[in-house]
């Protein structure tokens, strides 16, 4: 069999991978294998819109089998990864066949953290594919009683999601406040505010004793003493790295599959990227981070694609994503612990915008908040500054009528 | 040939910029080139459906504030993933200080 590319992993980051490698140019073969059985699709859609929906979703595909035709990628469904040989370069599947790779890519993507002492029964649910948000969906009906554990933005997009289905929802979030990393608190406070605005019943700061399943229904005893019950309990309290191919490879891991600023991993021949990577983020001194975010995972895998084909271009993105939830919608560029200072830009309507300003007057995150896409533009033009490195005025961030396109100019 | 539809004045608008025209149950862009001419297409992106009024203008391209699929917004142009499908542009005239599109 002809050496090509393969591609583990058929989510966003994989599947972006698989078309960049043909926008690029490269000929050969390019193999994509995802251990689910739908065509690659989008995950964003998952926590919002599939759950509310009136009719039976089906997912939204990145690529569709003719487009899949049209560049001639092999997309492999049902299909896992047990092995790579990395002496022989080859990666062995499910079935024995094994595949010759040129480059390897590992798009493993992550899983979401399964919670200490749950019951094991089938009202503990976690979401993360097309099939788990099915099974919540079918869930949320109206008059459900859903618990929620973890304030992240899956358990407060689901949240949202299960009010407008009908549902009652009881939020547990065990930090003392919800979006507690990477969102400051002032924008969190307005989630928080519109959650509840919205009947979502949130207890932040309060421990859990036990978790119980029986008859029907799941308990969540409190620390204080109080239970809450529910017909379902969701928990969305993070994620995890899928690394065991990795690991079983010899690779170096380090919060994820460790990868340079190539997105190579220990091994040349090998690449990781999006969520299941941890890289140097030039931004900030090539602090290592792992990224859980939609755009990061169509940036490394393009980028991953490009340098499997010798580009040798280094990772340069500022991390971005947003969230919605109800009519409000969040805009994150940067790391908001990389700041010292904030300053705050109101842009009417009661959207805002949170300016993050390190020690040296450089702007490293901006956050934002409002209806609709109110803040998209200005936290876009944000991201470019901070890419920049750029040491904007306070008084011009702070005034609305000062244009961050002409910062960007300056 | 269809009607022209008076859709705001020229100055509604900022250079490298764009706003949201709606018009009878339709939603379109218009945007201001760098060099002051004036173009219209659809107004939402043809990946998801979101107002491209709120994205970001760079030169002739326009960015979807959400998913950042790129469009030249002078021929209606995708410009890769996530948009992979063009946007339908409209003619557009100013005339007197108003833009005016059509849209038929």
């Amino acid at each position: 069999m002809t050496r090509g590319m393969v591609i583990v992993g058929a989510g966003e980051c994989g599947a972006r991978a698989a078309v960049e490698l043909r926008e690029a140019g490269y000929a050969g073969p390019v193999w994509l294998i995802g251990a689910e059985r739908h065509l690659p699709y989008e995950r964003p859609p998952l926590s919002k819109d599939a759950m509310t929906v009136a009719d039976i979703p089906s997912p939204k595909t990145v690529l569709d089998a003719e487009r899949l035709a049209t560049l001639n990628i092999r997309h492999l469904a049902n299909t896992v990864v047990e092995a790579i040989d990395r002496e022989a370069k080859q990666v062995v599947l499910s079935d024995g066949t094994a595949l010759p790779y040129d480059k390897l890519l590992l798009a493993t993507g992550n899983v979401p953290r399964r919670l200490p002492g749950a019951p094991h029964g089938n009202r503990v649910v976690y979401m993360r594919s097309f099939d788990d948000a099915l099974a919540i969906r079918a869930r949320l009906t109206g008059g459900a009683q859903v618990a929620i554990i973890g304030g992240g933005f899956i358990g407060l997009e689901l949240a949202a999601s299960a009010r407008k289905r009908g549902a009652s929802v009881t939020l547990i979030e065990v930090q003392p406040r919800i979006l507690m990393r990477g969102v400051p608190e002032e924008v969190a406070g307005v989630v928080h505010a519109e959650h509840a605005y919205n009947g979502v019943n949130i207890r932040c700061g309060v421990g859990i004793e036990r978790i119980d399943e029986g008859g029907g229904k799941v308990v969540v005893a409190l620390a204080y003493g109080r239970a809450i019950t529910a017909d379902i309990l969701i928990a969305g309290v993070g994620a995890v790295p899928v690394t065991a191919l990795a690991e079983s490879a010899g690779l170096t891991l380090d919060n994820g599959i460790a990868v340079d600023a190539l997105l190579r991993t220990s091994d040349p021949d090998i690449f990781a990227a999006g969520d299941c990577c941890s890289f140097p983020l030039a931004v900030y001194g090539g602090r290592r981070v792992r990224l859980e975010a939609w755009r990061n995972a169509q940036e490394q895998g393009a980028l991953a694609a490009r340098n499997m084909l010798g580009a040798n271009e280094a990772h340069a993105a500022v991390p971005w994503f947003w969230s919605d939830q109800y009519g409000l919608s969040l805009h994150i560029a940067g790391l908001a612990d990389e700041g010292r200072y904030i300053a705050r830009r109101d842009l009417g309507d009661d959207a805002f915008i949170l300016f993050h300003i390190a020690d040296d007057g450089r702007l490293v995150a901006a956050s934002g908040i409002g209806p609709g896409n109110a803040v998209a533009r200005d936290v876009r033009l944000a991201e470019m500054l901070i890419a920049k490195g750029a040491r904007p005025a306070v008084n011009d961030l702070v005034s609305p009528e000062v244009k961050l396109k002409s910062l960007l100019a300056a | 040939m269809s009607a022209w539809i008076e859709a705001c004045a020229a100055d509604d608008i900022d250079e490298e910029d764009v706003i949201r025209f709606d018009h009878d149950g339709r939603t379109f862009a218009i945007y201001r080139s760098p060099d002051d001419e004036y173009f219209a297409t659809d107004g939402l992106c043809t990946h998801e459906k979101i107002h491209l009024a709120d994205g970001l203008v760079m030169d002739s391209i326009i960015e979807c504030p959400k998913h950042n699929g790129r469009f030249n917004y002078k021929t209606g142009l995708a410009k890769g993933a996530p948009a992979c499908v063009n946007l339908r542009t409209y003619p557009v005239k100013v005339d007197g200080g108003k833009v005016l599109l059509q849209i038929g």
